[in-house]
């Protein structure tokens, strides 16, 4: 049950509000989470673990600093969803 | 040597068990309301908690700050936040330099919410699942490290951690940081969110608790013979302290002075006061002395007064002990038999208390004392409130701690 890059977008997007209070509005693919969203590290590991509970995926330490926008977050939860 | 700095209050802040704001909570205190009631909570049927009933906070913390705020805010650094921004809008916001101001809020017992929700995550989701804010979220210091984030105050950020005396000792603290130089202006106080299902098993195990279920209103009765133990509240309190001179010269509404700070500490048992109160009559000694002030100065004393069969009569014979015969007619107020016992920010809560009866010049009544017991050699306020002198006055307030932490302030009126 993969859902569309935009169903991602918007549940990630929901997140991240959650996280950091953010509109939802602002949460666009081409913004980066450090540079746009103003988002820390420790935030940023709420928002990836929330997104695995969210999306069933498993997003890797590792892979973490790859994901500079929310559009490669985006396409890396599109990608592993099974 | 220079003459020596003196150190005012200049703003109020509280969110208790009986309102929340400070002049509610006066207001409350004043009307002679409780703060106690049965508590809705599913947890307490869940573990059969042998006391069902506390002194829970009155206005919920998600009313006042952002849904953001109460994520990343263990209870008490909410309430902490809750109550440091109404004293400081309340000091009218004074202008300081970040590098000359402090944040001094004390906790008996920190964020034990985050602390065993996030053991429950742990073990029953893993360890990725655990929260990445929970370790400053549990520390002790999540009172003051974020209201220090949150005023920009870079002079200092403390926690005196103290049990029941840290509300107080942190506004010690702070006082002593402005009168040393180190700061122009503190935020001080305390902060406690401990109604939770273990410290109520703990506090009942150690037969600290009233077990009065039935009648939760009248559980907290300092002084009384029916009393049966503490009666469990949460919340916080937080003044503004502020360099006299400063203070005059901006317009600052001024509510008293700090006159004077006593501490001691027992040695005699890791729960238990001692019961002669040599170590407490000692801090109350040293306050009124470092005042400048003699005992017959003292026109009101709200006192430690937790309820406990022990403990009132402990802090009773401390008085005399302090005062002698002075003790006749300094009319004593026990404010926890309405706002229950705030743990950590219960001395915090009373100085505020204090405060506003100096400034108001009235003692607050204390409430359920129907039968008082002939060991407490106190003058008591009961039945109303009692009207306080005109001219220079001056009040004491005690706060004492699990561990025989003693620590006492007198505040002066300016």
């Amino acid at each position: 049950m993969a859902q569309s890059e935009q169903e991602i977008l918007e549940g990630l997007a929901e997140i991240v509000n959650e996280e950091t209070g953010l509109d939802t509005e602002s949460v666009q693919t081409e913004k980066s989470f450090t540079d746009d969203l103003d988002i820390d590290s420790l935030s940023m590991m709420t928002i990836v673990v929330n997104a695995e509970e969210k999306f069933g995926v498993r997003i890797p330490d590792d892979e973490v600093k790859n994901l500079k926008t929310v559009g490669d977050a985006v396409s890396f939860i599109a990608k592993n969803q099974s | 040597m220079t003459e020596q700095r003196r150190v005012v209050v200049t703003g109020l802040g509280a969110t208790t068990p009986v309102g929340g704001t400070a002049p509610q909570t006066w207001e409350a205190v004043l009307a002679g309301r409780s703060g106690a009631r049965t508590m809705p909570f599913e947890w307490v049927q869940q573990y059969e908690l042998p006391v069902t009933f506390a002194a829970t906070i009155h206005t919920d913390p998600g009313e006042v700050l952002s849904k953001v705020e109460v994520r990343r805010n263990d209870p008490s650094g909410q309430y902490a936040l809750i109550a440091s921004r109404e004293a400081w809008a309340d000091a009218g916001e004074p202008d300081v330099d970040p590098l000359r101001l402090a944040a001094c809020i004390g906790t008996g017992i920190g964020g034990v919410w985050t602390l065993l929700n996030a053991w429950d995550t742990l073990r029953e989701k893993g360890p990725r699942r655990v929260f990445p804010l929970a370790v400053p979220m549990l520390m002790p210091n999540t009172s003051s490290a974020p209201v220090s984030l949150d005023r920009g105050a870079r002079a200092g950020a403390h926690t005196p951690v103290s049990a029941c005396a840290s509300g107080l000792e942190a506004m010690a603290y702070a006082a002593d940081m402005i009168r040393d130089g180190r700061a122009d202006i503190a935020v001080a106080g305390g902060t406690e969110a401990a109604v939770h299902p273990l410290p109520i098993a703990g506090f009942a195990a150690m037969q600290a608790l009233s077990t009065r279920n039935d009648a939760p209103e009248k559980a907290s009765r300092p002084y009384d013979t029916g009393r049966d133990g503490f009666v469990l509240g949460e919340g916080a309190a937080v003044i503004v302290l502020e360099e006299y001179e400063a203070a005059k010269a901006r317009g600052a509404t001024i509510y008293a002075e700090i006159g004077g700070v006593g501490m001691s500490s027992d040695s005699h048992h890791i729960a238990a006061p001692e019961p002669e109160g040599a170590g407490a009559s000692r801090a109350m000694v040293e306050a009124v002395e470092r005042a400048g002030l003699t005992p017959k100065d003292i026109v009101h004393v709200n006192a430690h007064a937790t309820s406990t069969p022990v403990g009132d009569v402990a802090e009773s014979n401390a008085i005399r002990r302090a005062f002698g015969d002075d003790t006749d007619g300094m009319p004593v107020s026990a404010t926890k038999s309405m706002t229950g016992h705030l743990l950590g920010a219960a001395g915090a809560l009373e100085g505020v208390l204090t405060i506003l009866a100096l400034h108001h010049r009235i003692a607050p009544a204390t409430i359920n004392l129907d039968d008082f017991d002939p060991a407490i050699k106190l003058d008591v306020v009961h039945g109303e409130a009692r009207k306080l002198p005109a001219g220079d006055i001056a009040a004491l307030n005690n706060s004492f701690g699990f561990g025989g932490h003693n620590v006492a302030v007198v505040f002066t009126s300016v």
